[in-house]
């Protein structure tokens, strides 16, 4: 696993409060892991914070799983 | 009733009569108060009024969005503790007419009054809402539900605070934090000191509790809404306005 993953993952157990092998890659925010609407703009923000990126309102919508995370950072930081 | 022992308010406009008494009735109630406002010598008074450890001081001048954005995180510094209460107080007038004010006297109006306190809000939720605790009161006016001749931008912004108020209530209502509005009336203060005496009259006679508000009364209004005591009130505006205006 990348090291942004794993950085993910943390975030994610982190502020979700939730078990990390229930962290998986397809695993879903809000149907998966608890979290309400309020939890995923913390999320966002979060990953904005911890990994130095501006993930703006659009995109941010279309992060609903874990993966969608990890991809979205990761096409970032290669770009 | 109302012990806020062990908690942190900020307190802005606390150089203003209405700011002082909220700021000396949190501290009464236990709270250790951070103090803020544009003039320094006055707030450092008003600190050494109050005495002992529980107050700081912060000067910020609100009118500058980067200082509205960093003040809450300066008070933290200076409390050494989160944030638990934020009392939105500071506030300016420019009245005139319609025809007659310029756009300058409306956005100056509408940045501090309520641009400001959006700022402060934002600053202070992001904790908050990660804490699962916190009370933000806004301080309004009766004008921003009746309007006033002449104060079309400040009844607008203070009509603005209750909007914002009720969105940010919805928004922090699921993790325990509450957002309420206090709007007081005609009160006694510096502000309104300059009045002419048949036109204090006039306005006296027109509040069925026969007398000008005090700072007093609106601080133990925002007291009552930081207490653990309001924990299921929110996004309610708190009127104290001796009856003026019943809404």
């Amino acid at each position: 696993m990348s090291e942004i993953a794993d950085k993910v993952k943390k975030i994610v157990v982190e502020h979700l409060g939730v078990e990390e092998s229930k962290v998986t890659p397809d695993a879903s925010f809000i149907d998966d892991l608890g979290a309400d609407s309020l939890d995923t703009v913390e999320l966002v923000m979060a990953f904005e914070e911890a990994f130095n990126v501006e993930i703006p309102e659009d995109a941010a919508e279309k992060i609903a799983t874990v993966k969608d995370a990890i991809d979205y950072i990761e096409a970032q930081k290669a770009a | 009733m109302f012990s806020l022992s062990n908690k942190v308010a900020l307190v802005t406009g606390a150089t203003g009569g209405i700011g002082e008494a909220i700021a000396r009735q949190l501290h009464q109630q236990g709270a250790t108060v951070v103090l803020s406002g544009t003039r320094e010598s006055v707030l450092a008074e008003r600190a050494a009024a109050l005495g002992g450890e529980r107050v700081h001081v912060v000067a910020a001048d609100l009118s500058d969005p980067a200082a509205a954005e960093q003040l809450v995180a300066r008070a933290e510094e200076v409390a050494g503790a989160p944030l638990d209460i934020l009392v939105n107080n500071a506030g300016l007038t420019r009245d005139t007419l319609a025809i007659r004010m310029k756009d300058e006297d409306w956005s100056r109006v509408i940045e501090v009054d309520l641009a400001s306190p959006f700022r402060l809000c934002r600053a202070a939720l992001k904790g908050m809402l990660r804490r699962r605790a916190g009370r933000i009161i806004s301080i309004a006016s009766v004008v921003g539900t009746t309007g006033n001749a002449g104060q079309a931008n400040y009844a607008a912004a203070k009509a603005g605070l209750v909007g914002m108020t009720k969105s940010l209530a919805q928004e922090a209502g699921s993790r325990g934090v509450t957002l309420n509005v206090v709007a007081p009336g005609f009160i006694a203060t510096a502000m309104t000191d300059v009045l002419p005496d048949a036109q204090k009259e006039k306005l006296v006679g027109s509040i069925p509790l026969g007398r000008m508000g005090s700072p007093d009364d609106v601080a133990s209004a925002v007291v009552y809404l930081a207490s653990e005591e309001a924990a299921w009130v929110t996004g309610a505006t708190l009127h104290v306005n001796g009856g003026m205006a019943m809404i």
